[in-house]
C-alpha cells in the first residue's frame, strides 16, 4: 500500500512537472513571442513583416497543437511507466 | 440553373443529411443522450469539438474581424485555439475519469455541496444561452442573404431541423452530425480561400500565401498591404499595438473561457478512455487549426482586395500612392457583388462629395485637400467570408458550398450549447435536486422536453434578438473564465479547496466580472444604463470589460483559496475522489455506474 500510494505520488509530481513544462511553452510563444517580445523579434523579417506577426497568426497556432500531442504521448508513456494506465 | 437554386440544392442537401444521420443514431438510454455511449473515437470526436467550437463567428465575423483590425485581432486566433492546451493539461482528461455527464455534476460532487451544484448549473445556463442566441441569429443572416426569405422563416426552418436530430439522437445524434457538418464548414472555408490565395500570391495554401509575394506588385503580401492602408490613412495592418496589457489579458480571458464552456468540455465525456480524451483534443485543435490558419491569410487578401476593387491603380507596383489614389471606381461601375450585398444593408455608400466616384478611407484621416468628405462606403466585418466566392468571380456552387458551411458553423454550436443546457436541466436540476428518484427512462423524456423548450427559447431570442446581442461574446466568455474554469481546475490540482472555498471563489469571480461588464454595457445589458462610457480612458488600468474574465479567474482563486485555509479541510472521501480522478487507472468502469 505504502508502495502503491509513493508510486502514485511520483506519477503526480512526473505529470505536474510535464504540465509546468508544457504551459511555459505554450506562455512564451503566444504572450511572449506574439506580443511582449513581439519589438525583442522585430528584427527577425518573415514575408514582409515581422516573426511577432506570424507567432501572432500562425506560429502560437502551431505551437499549441504540437503540446496537446506531446503532452499526450508523454502522458500514456507515463501511464504505462507507472502501471497506472487504464 | 439559377443561383438561388444551387443554394437550395446545397443548404437543403447538406440538411438532408443531417436528418439522415439523425434517423441512424436514434439515443436509447441517458447514456446515448448525453455521451452519445461513450464510445465515440478520439478522432471523430476531434472533429465533432471542432464543429461543436467553430460558431457563426468563427465562420462569418472572425476574418472580417481581422481584416479591418490587423494584428490587433490575432487575440481571437490565439485566445481561442489556446484554450485547448489548457483543456488538454489541465481539464479534460481528469474530467473523464470522474466518468459523469455534466459540469456541474462534478462540482457538485467534488465540493459535496448541492449549491456549488446551482451556481454551476446557472452559470452554465447564462453562459450557453446567451451564445446559442448568436448562432441563431448568424443562421438567420445565411438564410435571408442565400435563400431569399426573411430571417424569420430561416430560424424556424433551423430550429426545426436542430429540433429533429437533437431531440431524437442527443449527444449521439449531434455527434455524427458534427462530424458531417465539419467536413461541410472546412470545405467552404478553404476552397474560396485556394482560389484567392491563387489569384493574389500564386500559392495554393492560403496560409502560406499570406507570407509570400502578391503576384500584381512583386512585393511581399503583406508589405504590400500595409502600404495601401497606410495612405488611405489607416493603422499599418501588422502595426503594433499600444495597449499590450490588455492585449494579453483579452487574450488570457479568451484561453480560460474556451477551456471553461461546458458545451466544449463535455464533448470529451464521449471517448472511451482517458488517454483518448488527450489524444482528442490534439485532434479537435488540428481540425480547428485548418480554418483558424486559413482565416488570416483571407482576412489580409479580402482587405486587399477590397482596395483594389475600389482603387485600381493600387494593385500594381505603386510609386506615389497620392497619384494612385486620386481615381477610385466610379459608383456606377461598381461591381455585382457590391450590389447584391447593397441590398442587404451590410453594404452602404454615400455620396458625400458629390462626385459620383466611391471614395474608401479612414475618415479620422484628413483628406480635404483631395476634396474628400468622409469615407462614403461602410463595408460590415460579417460580410467578408460570405462575399468572398464572389469577390474572387468563383462559380455559383462556391457560392451555394458558403451558403451551407456558414449554416452549419451556427447549427453545429447551436445543437452542442442546446444539449449542454438540456442536460444541465434534467441531470443537474430535475435528477440531482428537485427528484432524484427519476428513472432512467423519466430522466431522458425530461432530457427531450427541455431541450425542446430550449430550441424553442433560442428561436424566439433569435427572430427578436435583445439589444445585447452583439456583447453576448463578453458575456459567455466573462463567466465561463471567472467561475467555471477556475472551479473545476482547483477541484482536481487542490485537495484543500472545500465548499466554502470554492463556492465564494465561484461567486466573487462571477459578481466581479458582470459588474465590471455591466458598469462599461449597461446593467444587464439595458441601453443608457452604463456609469462609464466604454473608452479606453475610463477603463481601469487600461483593462477592457472584454478582457476582465482573466481579472474575475484571478480573484477566484485567490478567494477560494484563502476561504478553504481559513476553514476546515474537505472530508476524507472527497481527498480519495480528487485522488482517483488523477489517476486513469479504472476509468472503464467508472462510466458505467
Amino acid at each position: 500500500m505504502a508502495d502503491d500510494k509513493s508510486n502514485a505520488a511520483a506519477y503526480w509530481k512526473a505529470n505536474l512537472r510535464l504540465i509546468t513544462g508544457c504551459l511555459i511553452v505554450w506562455a512564451l510563444a503566444s504572450y511572449g513571442c506574439a506580443i511582449l517580445l513581439r519589438p525583442l523579434l522585430a528584427g527577425i523579417a518573415i514575408g514582409g513583416t515581422d516573426l511577432g506577426f506570424w507567432f501572432a497568426q500562425q506560429g502560437s497556432i502551431l505551437v499549441f497543437i504540437g503540446l496537446i500531442f506531446f503532452y499526450a504521448w508523454k502522458m500514456n508513456r507515463l501511464d504505462k511507466q507507472f502501471g497506472l494506465g487504464e | 440553373m439559377s443561383q438561388f437554386a444551387i443554394n437550395v440544392l446545397f443548404v437543403g442537401g447538406s440538411f438532408a443529411i443531417y436528418i439522415g444521420i439523425a434517423i441512424w443514431a436514434k439515443a436509447g438510454s441517458t447514456k446515448d443522450f448525453y455521451v452519445a455511449g461513450g464510445g465515440v473515437h478520439p478522432i471523430t470526436n476531434g472533429m465533432a469539438i471542432g464543429a461543436d467550437w467553430m460558431s457563426a463567428a468563427s465562420f462569418i465575423s472572425m476574418a472580417g474581424i481581422i481584416a479591418s483590425a490587423g494584428y490587433g485581432a490575432s487575440t481571437f486566433l490565439m485566445g481561442w485555439t489556446g484554450g485547448y492546451v489548457l483543456l488538454a493539461l489541465l481539464l479534460a482528461p481528469y474530467l473523464r475519469k470522474f466518468g459523469k455527464f455534466t459540469v456541474p455534476e462534478f462540482i457538485g460532487d467534488r465540493f459535496y455541496s448541492r449549491s456549488a451544484r446551482m451556481v454551476a448549473v446557472i452559470c452554465l445556463i447564462v453562459a450557453s444561452l446567451t451564445y446559442v442566441i448568436g448562432q441563431m441569429a448568424g443562421a438567420g443572416v445565411a438564410f435571408s442573404r442565400f435563400l431569399e426569405v426573411d430571417a424569420t422563416t430561416g430560424l424556424i426552418i433551423a430550429a426545426i431541423v436542430v429540433f429533429f436530430y437533437s431531440v431524437l439522437g442527443g449527444m449521439k445524434g449531434i455527434t455524427y452530425t458534427q462530424v458531417a457538418q465539419y467536413v461541410v464548414l472546412i470545405i467552404a472555408y478553404t476552397i474560396p480561400a485556394i482560389f484567392i490565395s491563387l489569384e493574389l500570391t500564386d500559392n495554393p495554401i492560403p496560409p502560406l500565401g499570406l507570407f509570400s509575394d502578391h503576384s500584381a506588385s512583386g512585393e511581399p503580401l503583406l508589405a504590400k498591404l500595409n502600404e495601401v492602408v497606410a495612405a488611405l490613412g489607416f493603422n499599418e495592418y501588422t502595426a503594433m499595438v499600444d495597449n499590450k496589457l490588455n492585449m494579453v489579458l483579452f487574450t488570457l480571458s479568451l484561453m480560460i473561457g474556451t477551456a471553461g464552456l461546458p458545451h466544449v468540455i463535455m464533448r470529451f465525456f464521449t471517448v472511451p478512455k482517458v488517454a483518448d480524451a488527450r489524444w482528442s483534443a490534439g485532434w479537435a485543435l488540428v481540425f480547428i487549426g485548418l480554418l483558424y490558419l486559413t482565416a488570416p491569410a483571407v482576412a489580409s487578401m479580402a482587405r486587399l482586395n477590397l482596395v483594389t476593387t475600389i482603387y485600381p491603380d493600387m494593385a500594381a507596383q505603386v510609386e506615389n500612392y497620392e497619384d494612385a489614389t486620386a481615381n477610385p471606381i466610379a459608383y456606377a461601375d461598381r461591381p455585382e457583388w457590391i450590389r447584391t450585398w447593397e441590398e442587404t444593408g451590410l453594404i452602404t455608400f454615400t455620396d458625400r462629395n458629390n462626385d459620383g466616384n466611391i471614395q474608401l478611407y479612414n475618415d479620422a484621416a484628413d483628406f480635404a485637400d483631395r476634396g474628400w468628405q468622409g469615407n462614403e462606403l461602410e463595408v460590415s466585418n460579417d460580410i467578408l467570408v460570405l462575399a468572398n466566392p464572389e469577390i474572387a468571380n468563383l462559380p455559383g456552387w462556391v457560392v451555394g458550398l458558403i451558403a451551407a458551411g456558414g449554416l452549419a458553423a451556427a447549427l453545429s454550436t447551436a445543437a452542442g450549447l442546446l444539449l449542454a443546457i438540456s442536460s444541465a436541466i434534467s441531470h443537474d436540476l430535475i435528477k440531482g435536486a428537485i427528484n432524484p428518484r427519476i428513472t432512467e427512462k423519466g430522466e431522458l423524456r425530461a432530457a427531450r422536453i427541455s431541450m425542446s423548450v430550449a430550441i424553442v427559447v433560442a428561436t424566439y431570442l433569435g427572430v427578436n434578438p435583445p439589444g445585447f446581442a452583439a456583447q453576448v461574446v463578453a458575456l459567455a466568455f466573462g463567466i465561463a473564465a471567472a467561475s467555471l474554469f477556475p472551479a473545476l481546475m482547483m477541484g482536481i490540482f487542490s485537495k484543500r479547496i472545500n465548499n466554502k472555498g470554492a463556492i465564494a471563489g465561484m461567486l466573487s469571480g462571477l459578481i466581479f466580472t458582470l459588474v465590471y461588464i455591466f458598469v462599461y454595457k449597461g446593467w444587464f445589458f439595458i441601453p443608457g444604463t452604463n456609469n462609464l462610457e466604454d473608452v479606453e480612458a475610463n477603463w481601469v488600468l487600461g483593462i477592457s470589460p472584454l478582457s476582465i474574465g482573466a481579472v474575475g479567474a484571478i480573484l477566484n482563486f485567490a478567494v477560494a483559496y484563502l476561504v478553504s485555509n481559513a476553514t476546515e479541510k474537505p472530508p476524507q472521501h472527497i481527498q480519495d475522489l480528487v485522488e482517483s480522478v488523477r489517476y486513469p487507472k479504472g476509468a472503464g468502469v467508472a462510466i458505467d455506474h
